[in-house]
């Protein structure tokens, strides 16, 4: 009785672990490539590795965030920063946001979330419409303050019977703004004394 | 042969999991929000019956009768992990939007149950059709049900836009939904097959 179920189980482990050996690596480059993906989307053209260049970065609540630096050549160019908000409808909700040198909005992309279908889960697309200004956090300027919906006299308007999850999002993306901030302070001080550097930068984030 | 064909239809509609044995609601009522979700459901748990019936009923004489349940148990949660690492390797989208289901895949009544009712008492060959005809009932089940909720709830099937999105109505693709459908498509089946 015991050696039939020892032997069994052990068949078993042994099977998993060569299973386990085949998937590794495809589950490992899986995860990379979505990470990687969300980079690319939401920052301007870049050409090192953010993924290398990752680091952490302290926000005043307390925590960290993780922050991608994207730079073409020597240059930065933007900052990926991977956000969230605990204050979901449904709890977390994990946000890649990318901003470029000039404290603007980029792009977003929603990692994971478990909003309500239909209702908060239209977030993905809601704030990036750009052809309706009073939605969209494309292209919107942080250092004019921070986000906030139109019922709490802010200037977005929230995702039609998803104030929370609104909410919830744009904290995630002030969160993200003052991370930003001092990421870019940081790579920010050679800048300073480069102002041709700058423009050409800017110059090139518009193309994008 | 015919014996054959007779256990794969047996499990497609006389012991229909969903409509008429009603085993596996958890995944049935949570993953079917859209046609594809439902599918990939349906096509892991036919994969891990018609492995974990096969061995199952291969070992049936070398599992003792007082140890059967943690033996099937363990043959089942091998096959549940393999397909989890498999999707998470090449399908990750996929295998995220199923989440915690696909380990459910474990606890899932209908791989237990035909492993007991079927796979301790018959060969090889039989038993993993038998797994084939279940796993095939519960996919097309999950399947028609989620276009079915994807249909009156976002107006798409697969993904294909049938009507605008507008007109759907939100309640299908939410928990209430899954219930009202379900029940709707039960009474159908067993109006249909009592003819």
């Amino acid at each position: 009785m015991f050696l039939s179920l020892f032997v069994i189980s052990l068949v078993v482990a042994v099977l998993l672990a060569q299973v386990n050996k085949l998937t590794a690596k495809p589950i490992a480059a899986a995860k990379a490539l979505k990470l990687e993906n969300a980079i690319k989307e939401v920052v301007p053209e870049f050409d090192n590795n953010p993924v290398e260049e990752a680091y952490k970065m302290a926000t005043p609540a307390g925590d960290s965030l993780l922050v991608y630096p994207a730079k073409k050549g020597d240059e930065v160019v933007g900052f990926a920063v991977n956000t969230y908000s605990n204050n979901g409808f449904s709890g977390n909700i994990q946000l890649m946001v990318g901003f470029d040198t000039g404290d603007k909005v980029v792009n977003y992309a929603v990692l994971s979330h478990a909003e309500t279908p239909g209702l908060g889960s239209k977030m993905n697309a809601w704030f990036r419409d750009t052809a309706k200004p009073n939605q969209a956090v494309i292209g919107r300027n942080l250092s004019e303050g921070n986000l906030s919906v139109s019922k709490d006299g802010g200037q977005i308007d929230a995702i039609t019977a998803s104030t929370i999850t609104s909410r919830a999002f744009l904290e995630a993306i002030n969160k993200a703004y003052v991370v930003y901030k001092e990421s870019d302070a940081d790579s920010g001080a050679t800048q300073q004394n480069n102002p041709e550097k700058k423009r050409k930068e800017e110059r090139g984030g518009t193309h994008e | 042969m015919n014996n054959n064909l007779k256990v794969i239809v047996n499990g497609l509609i006389k012991e229909n999991p969903t409509f008429v044995l009603l085993l596996g609601m958890c995944p049935t009522l949570a993953t079917t929000s859209s046609a594809i979700n439902g599918m990939s459901m349906g096509l892991a748990t036919m994969f891990v019956l018609i492995c974990s019936n096969a061995a199952i009923s291969a070992l049936k004489n070398f599992i003792p009768d007082m140890v059967r349940i943690p033996a099937f148990i363990v043959v089942i949660a091998a096959f549940v992990t393999v397909v989890e690492m498999v999707m998470n390797a090449y399908v990750p989208a996929l295998a995220a939007s199923l989440g915690i289901f696909i380990p459910l895949i474990v606890v899932n009544c209908i791989v237990l149950g035909r492993a007991e009712a079927f796979a301790s008492k018959n060969n090889v060959l039989a038993s993993s059709l038998d797994g084939f005809g279940i796993g095939l009932g519960f996919t097309l089940a999950l399947t028609l049900l989620g276009a079915i909720r994807e249909l009156l709830g976002t107006g798409k099937i697969f993904s294909l836009s049938i009507y605008p999105e507008n007109f759907g109505s939100l309640i299908f693709v939410l928990a209430p939904g899954a219930f009202i459908v379900l029940g709707y498509l039960i009474a159908v089946f067993n109006k249909l097959q009592k003819k």
